[in-house]
């Protein structure tokens, strides 16, 4: 007999207005298996999951849920059909106790809430399954990992035998991975379903049963664990390199710029975001860094530029083209702005920092010249010529610069005002984050250009990037965070997609580990 | 000696009659903010209610003829009630259906709310020329004690315990059935989760808007029966909209001081209700009596520092206080 899949999709097509997330994906769980799911950042992992979760909703094809075809269209309807999805940001109330979160929603038999019985339950799947919880607990008095066991349990509470685990290791020590995954392997005995969203190579292999690739939103293929190794899963992941024709001059004087040592960050909870980082960008090249999403990438960045707290014995050294070098841990922003060290950051939203959605051109230009000129009246003349210039420069499509608010331009022009003004600030250090994010091919290549040309004028630019073809075709060298940690610095003009895509992945002779 | 305790049990008889009307306000807006509403109306709900709460009482006895003083008090409990529950609903499609800012908001409801009230009141006034009065049997019922006189009679203590309006044993009922239901109950749970986290609450199944209209509109009637409270016994039945004024803000700063728990309300009201009215009663030489109108709010900021030191977890407003919650926005 055949045995019936608990999931199955079939040539599930999801689009966000021009770009598609997913394309036509087939994909299939058996119960009592645990499935990774593996891909690099926007491959369509998460967006795929979310329509099994009922966030989102297939454009095209169907999905089957034990065998007969299902209709998920909110998280209520997912949970109907025994669908517990555990996400990367846990939806708890901090305030509350684990059992209180457990039942929260659940028709009760009776109004008033039996805390004796819930409790009871509770420490029973515990049991079960090996779930170290107490379920008097403030969730704000735990821990990350405990958090992730109150998700898990809340879902087996309510009956799942299906469970998403969207990239669950991400905030566990490895103590912790270790102990999900007797969990996992003890849910697997008892006939549960499983995915786990990872980009870990190292823990794809020795969890789960099977794996299944997503690149660029299409299915690659799913190959069973025991086959695989982490080189035939790279390949599979990264796939074939692409041409993009990035014009990369060569910039033959080079000089040492920023010299960073041992930099260690700890975000609020005390993990450690950047782990003895040290290396040295030089003035006339572009320094790429690469590394799966909140590898560190965003700390380094804010580290260089003043705003992140930094471990003691961290040392970033500035050499200017002239003159003595400084050192800039515990220097002021400002004093770091007027070093000629300029960060452009373009987050997901690409307005959370840097800038006012709601204001025009000249007035988000003035944001960088108000301290410019004499007098305590702001200088509106040259921010306005500037404004003009680099809207003519750039190409800027916009109405006017004077009265549209910023956020109406389409996102490649916010773009280009943003990386122009820092650009106009003539640094000897651009920071740049995801520049050319959610932009166009033609658009992007302008960006390139920009940044290339600042190369050229001597200038030290460390780009942040998700595009590792990009990355390969833009930047002179490379720099590989994995887990806060520095796995590798490569030339760029001579090394190849998947040897990138290994040292994302792991640090030197052992798995990555955050 | 004797003199100093009967200053004392008459400071605190009288801080209680102040702080019935303020007891409503707060536990109106108590569980208003714990579905995560800041409503900033409740002056302006506190008006209405006062207002078209003894609008509802006099045309009653005007119809009625020989009126009946519970059936008064009714009235006057639904008229006012009503009134907070519609200024209420508009407050809440404002904020929770079309999203809009809860602060301003709140302050457009407040003067909105305040100019109402003072309308029907003056209304009322001009056409039954120029006073709108109440029968004396119903003025006394409105202020009697509904416990037996030889209770009230023990000394010092009968006065303390037994000698107050129904009503205010009424916000007393009214804190503990809140406190149970907030802290005991399903639906408790639940509404305290969508003022916490209404992402949380929604993907748990939990009908956020819903849960956030209801707190509201009923929170805004409980506020309003704040107003009618002092009209029908401190300002002796008539419209008087300048002892009516601050009492809404008292009630929006007393939430903040007994820190969203109904039970610390009822001993913080009375609190707020003797600063209230010290000055009529300790008269220091050279210290001006306006003075002591300000220390409630100064007690306020006290408690707010004094918490914020400590940063203890439980006693902070809900997290997502002031915030509109939008299902796609994530």
């Amino acid at each position: 007999m055949e045995t019936v899949n608990a999931i199955e999709l079939r040539n599930i097509t999801k689009r966000f207005g021009s770009v598609v997330a997913n394309d036509s994906v087939n994909l299939t769980l058996k119960r009592g298996e645990i499935l990774s799911l593996l891909g690099e950042n926007g491959s369509g992992k998460t967006t795929l999951m979310n329509m099994l979760g009922g966030i989102y909703f297939p454009d095209e094809g169907e999905i089957f849920v034990d065998g007969k075809p299902a209709s998920i269209k909110s998280p209520k309807d997912s949970f109907n059909y025994g669908i517990g999805m555990i996400h990367q940001h846990f939806k708890l109330v901090d305030v509350f106790t684990a059992a209180e979160n457990i039942v929260l929603g659940l028709e009760g038999e009776k109004g008033k809430l039996d805390r004796v019985s819930i409790r009871n339950a509770v420490q029973e799947i515990a049991d079960k399954y090996g779930f170290d919880i107490d379920p008097d607990q403030k969730i704000y008095d735990m821990s990350v990992s405990q958090k992730q066991t109150v998700e898990i349990v809340k879902v087996l509470y309510r009956g799942a035998d299906i469970l998403i685990l969207d990239e669950p290791t991400a905030v566990l020590t490895p103590q912790e991975t270790e102990k999900l995954f007797t969990v996992m392997q003890n849910m697997k005995r008892d006939g549960k379903a499983i995915i786990i969203i990872t980009h870990k190579l190292h823990e794809v292999l020795s969890v789960s049963d099977r794996v299944a690739v997503l690149r660029k939103g299409k299915y690659i293929g799913s190959v069973n664990t025991k086959e695989a190794t982490q080189q035939s899963l790279t390949d599979m992941m990264v796939g074939r390199s692409v041409s993009l024709n990035i014009d990369r001059p060569v910039n033959p004087d080079k000089s040492d710029r920023l010299i960073i040592e041992n930099l260690t960050v700890r975000d609020k909870e005390g993990v450690k975001k950047l782990d003895n980082v040290s290396f040295t960008a030089f003035g006339g090249e572009i320094l790429g860094v690469a590394g799966v999403a909140g590898s560190g990438q965003k700390e380094l960045l804010e580290a260089i530029a003043g705003i992140q707290k930094v471990e003691t014995g961290s040392s970033v050294t500035y050499v200017p083209p002239e003159g003595a070098s400084s050192q800039l841990c515990g220097m002021a922003p400002i004093d770091i702005i007027r070093n000629g060290i300029f960060l452009s950051f373009v987050p997901e939203d690409r307005f959370g920092m840097g800038l006012v959605g709601s204001m025009n051109i000249i007035d988000n230009i003035r944001l960088r010249t108000y301290r410019e000129g004499p007098g305590p009246i702001v200088d509106s003349a040259r921010s306005t010529a500037l404004a003009k210039q680099i809207v003519d420069d750039l190409e800027v499509v916009t109405p006017d610069i004077d009265r549209t608010p910023i956020r109406r331009l389409s996102g490649g022009n916010v773009q280009k005002v943003l990386v122009g003004r820092e650009i106009a600030s003539n640094p000897t250090v651009l920071l740049t984050a995801y520049a050319v994010r959610g932009l166009d091919i033609n658009t992007s290549h302008t960006i390139y250009n920009l940044l290339t040309q600042q190369k050229m004028k001597g200038v030290a630019v460390i780009y942040v990037g998700e595009d590792l073809d990009v990355l390969l075709e833009l930047c002179d060298r490379i720099l590989v965070l994995c887990g806060g940690q520095v796995s590798g610095i490569v030339d760029a003009h001579n090394v190849t997609k998947e040897e990138i895509g290994l040292l994302m992945t792991t640090v030197e002779g052992r798995g990555a580990s955050s | 000696m004797d003199n100093i305790i009967s200053f004392i049990v008459a400071l605190i008889v009288a801080a209680i009659t102040y702080s019935t009307p303020l007891l409503f306000g707060t536990l109106g807006e108590i569980l208003t903010e714990k579905s995560g509403n800041l409503n900033l109306g409740v002056e302006g709900i506190m008006y209405m209610g006062g207002a078209i709460g003894l609008g509802g009482v006099f045309y009653y006895e005007k119809l009625a003829g020989s009126p009946n003083g519970y059936v008064a008090i009714v009235v006057a409990i639904l008229f006012a009630f009503i009134a907070g529950a519609i200024a209420s609903l508009i407050f809440s499609f404002i904020t929770i259906t079309l999203r809009a800012n809860q602060n301003v908001t709140g302050l457009a409801l407040s003067i909105f709310g305040t100019g109402v009230g003072q309308f029907v009141g003056e209304y009322m006034r001009v056409r039954e020329g120029g006073y709108v009065s109440i029968s004396n049997e119903l003025k006394d019922f409105f202020i009697a004690s509904p416990f037996p006189k030889f209770l009230q009679d023990i000394p010092y203590l009968g006065k303390i315990l037994f000698s107050h309006s129904f009503f205010f044993y009424l916000a007393i009922v009214l804190a503990i059935v809140m406190h149970f239901f907030l802290k005991k109950t399903r639906k408790g749970l639940y509404l305290r989760a969508v003022g916490e986290s209404p992402a949380t609450a929604d993907a748990a199944g939990i009908n956020v808007t819903t849960n956030k209209y209801l707190a509201t509109i009923i929170g805004g009637g409980i506020s309003a029966i704040g107003g009618m409270v002092y009209i029908t016994t401190l300002a002796g039945c008539t419209w008087n909209h300048e002892g009516l004024a601050g009492f809404g803000w008292l009630a929006v700063a007393l939430v903040i001081f007994c820190m969203w728990r109904p039970l610390s309300a009822i001993w913080g009201s009375v609190l707020f209700g003797a600063l209230m009215i010290l000055y009529t009663r300790l008269q220091i030489p050279f210290v001006p009596t306006e003075i002591y109108k300000i220390l409630p709010y100064v007690v306020t900021l006290v408690v707010l520092i004094i918490s914020s030191i400590r940063n203890n977890k439980e006693k902070q407003p809900p997290a997502s206080l002031g915030l509109a919650y939008f299902r796609e926005e994530r």
